[in-house]
């Protein structure tokens, strides 16, 4: 029984730490990186001015911080505002939609490895919340269920420009959830696991997927096949990251609340908190999409070039703090990874809905299906013959080309109304 | 009207591919980002910036140097050389004023006053600056030269009654101005 409530007591702990102290603040931080990266890239300076008010309390001058306290006061804005419900909605689906959009955001932050597992007294514990064999399966499985969210607020907002945007969002997350879960076939064939904790720690000791250039703590070059596997790799590293971009509805492909056409989109009906927690609920998506695309792709909370295990070694005591140092390190890239989205905001102008549904429906699903027979080609290859070898790449090479044959073909020419 | 006929440009290999102009796109903000933290950013001299972008940041730097002449700030009332209060209370700023932000009470000048031909000057003159909308067409119907809109921009106040400048305030922010015509003067 103490046993039991022992076990109950970490797995609490490591909910309530990784969840509300370590992702939780990512978002209006997220919020905050967005505000002064966007104003720094279009030659502005964005909040640097609220901090802590000192001045209130008899001192001279305030702290400020950089303006880091901006996204708490505009969150406290928001909290004071009127939650206005209109007349015409929805009322049970316009009050669950908000909440459908945040929770599976943060569910999926359960399977997301943190940093190596951590021991006290021997006690080793992993820096995950639930280390279960289906990882990227969860994920997909829990996070495309914002798509209801969005949905139902679209619906139950019961007028035209949030039901657009509601539409827009199911087709797009729809079209998009097909390419994203085929682009990472190759990566699953190549680690032949679906746990995300070992997929790390593999890239940890082999290599990142995308850079391959330490084996065992020894820097150098990879051997032929994982050079070779490197390529359809950055395909499906390609494919995975639009289609991230899609899923949570980010500038290239904020379709659903592109303001130009649909006022506010999705959201127009809502206001105060529940408004908020839309806003969350991107922002989070977003956090949980470059986890998944760090851990996937650019060795998780791995500090690469062979200093992993010397890392891991660390300990004061019978402390291992290892694990803290790879958290930082997750956390620095999901960072880097955030401001990446930010500057794709300002740099790629949104796409025309066809222009949208045909990257992922003519280009993205057919190349993550060739993507997927080439991985298997080169990590079946060892064990096959040469003329087996050629067969295969031949037979590729002649899918692909008609693959980009009917796509062409398919391709309508616009017509002349009147000859 | 002839019909012209377009054609869509013809994209190269290369343009439809898009990512040449993806990466072009990235160069082109991170460019700017980091020309900005540098404080290098284009017309960032010119426009004297804080170090950030081009953006001058309010309260501790201020545009006021570079304000031009024609600037149109708060009105206020102006004394000439010899210290006359040069309104003779006409109230035409008043009829004129779009908003009725202006109220004057005309008084007389004593008759022992050195400037006691020029019979009038206000008794009381209020303009309300919440109302004041910096038209300038007090300055414009002016027949005395004695209202002018001069580069205070900040009109600022904890309630309404600060917002309101009485003929004291108005001198004050107004001061001597010279080079006026000064037509109630003696002939040599």
């Amino acid at each position: 029984m103490p046993e039991l409530i022992f076990q109950l007591a970490i797995i609490l702990t490591k909910i309530v730490t990784l969840t509300f102290i370590v992702v939780l603040p990512l978002v209006p931080l997220s919020v905050y990186f967005e505000r002064r990266f966007s104003a720094i890239i279009q030659d502005r300076v964005g909040p640097n001015r609220v901090g802590i008010p000192l001045s209130l309390l008899g001192f001279k001058k305030d702290f400020h911080m950089f303006g880091l306290v901006q996204p708490m006061a505009d969150g406290l804005k928001l909290f004071l505002k009127e939650d206005f419900t209109p007349a015409h909605v929805r009322k049970a689906f316009y009050w669950l939609a908000p909440a459908l959009t945040v929770i599976p955001a943060l569910i999926t932050v359960c399977v997301v490895p943190f940093g190596s597992p951590i021991s006290i007294l021997g006690h080793a514990e992993k820096l995950v919340i639930a280390d279960i064999d289906a990882g990227p399966l969860f994920v997909f499985a829990v996070s495309s269920l914002t798509v209801y969210g969005i949905t139902l607020a679209g619906w139950s907002s019961n007028s035209k420009f949030p039901f657009i945007g509601g539409v827009r969002s199911t087709a797009q997350m729809i079209s998009y959830e097909i390419s994203l879960g085929l682009s990472i076939i190759p990566v699953l064939l190549y680690f032949g696991d679906l746990n995300l904790s070992k997929i790390v720690q593999h890239q940890a000791d082999n290599g990142w997927l995308l850079l391959p250039f330490w084996n065992g703590g020894k820097i150098g070059l990879p051997d032929i096949q994982t050079a070779m596997f490197w390529i359809p790799a950055f395909i499906a590293f390609l494919i995975f990251t639009v289609s991230i971009f899609a899923e949570t509805n980010r500038m290239p492909f904020d379709l659903p609340e592109c303001e130009t056409e649909l006022v506010g989109g999705y959201h127009t009906e809502y206001s105060s908190m529940k408004f908020a927690l839309f806003f969350m609920g991107e922002y989070a998506a977003m956090v949980i999409g470059s986890a998944l695309i760090i851990t996937l792709f650019l060795g998780g909370w791995s500090v690469g070039f062979g200093l992993d295990q010397h890392i891991s070694r660390l300990h004061i005591g019978s402390f291992h703090f290892g694990g803290l140092i790879h958290m930082g390190c997750f956390l620095t890239k999901l960072l880097a990874f955030i401001l990446f989205f930010i500057l794709v905001r300002w740099t790629v102008p949104r796409f025309r809905y066809d222009q949208l549904m045909k990257l992922g429906w003519v280009i993205f699903f057919e190349a993550a299906l060739i993507n997927v027979f080439l991985a298997a080609l080169i990590i079946a290859a060892p064990s096959l013959s040469t003329p087996i070898i050629a067969t295969g790449a031949i037979l590729l090479a002649v899918v692909t080309g008609a693959i980009i044959w009917v796509a062409k073909v398919s391709e309508d020419q616009p017509k002349p109304l009147r000859a | 009207m002839a019909v012209v006929k377009l054609q869509r440009p013809q994209l190269k290999l290369g343009e439809k591919i898009y990512f040449g102009a993806l990466i072009k796109g990235f160069i082109l903000t991170l460019g700017h980002a980091i020309r900005s933290l540098r404080g290098k950013s284009v017309g960032a001299k010119d426009l004297e910036s804080s170090g950030l972008g081009v953006t001058m940041q309010f309260p501790e730097q201020r545009w006021d140097s570079h304000l031009p002449d024609y600037y149109r700030g708060a009105p206020a009332l102006v004394t000439d050389e010899q210290g006359r209060e040069r309104c003779v209370s006409c109230q035409l700023c008043e009829f004129i004023c779009p908003p009725k932000a202006i109220r004057i009470t005309p008084g007389e000048i004593p008759a022992d006053e050195p400037w006691a031909k020029v019979e009038k000057r206000p008794l009381e003159f209020e303009i309300d600056m919440i109302r004041c909308i910096y038209c300038g067409m007090c300055e414009e119907v002016c027949p005395e030269q004695a209202i002018y809109l001069r580069k205070d921009y900040l009109i600022t106040g904890l309630k309404r009654t600060d917002m309101l400048h009485d003929k004291k305030k108005l001198y004050e922010i107004g001061g001597v101005r010279t080079g006026l015509v000064n037509k109630w003067n003696e002939l040599k």
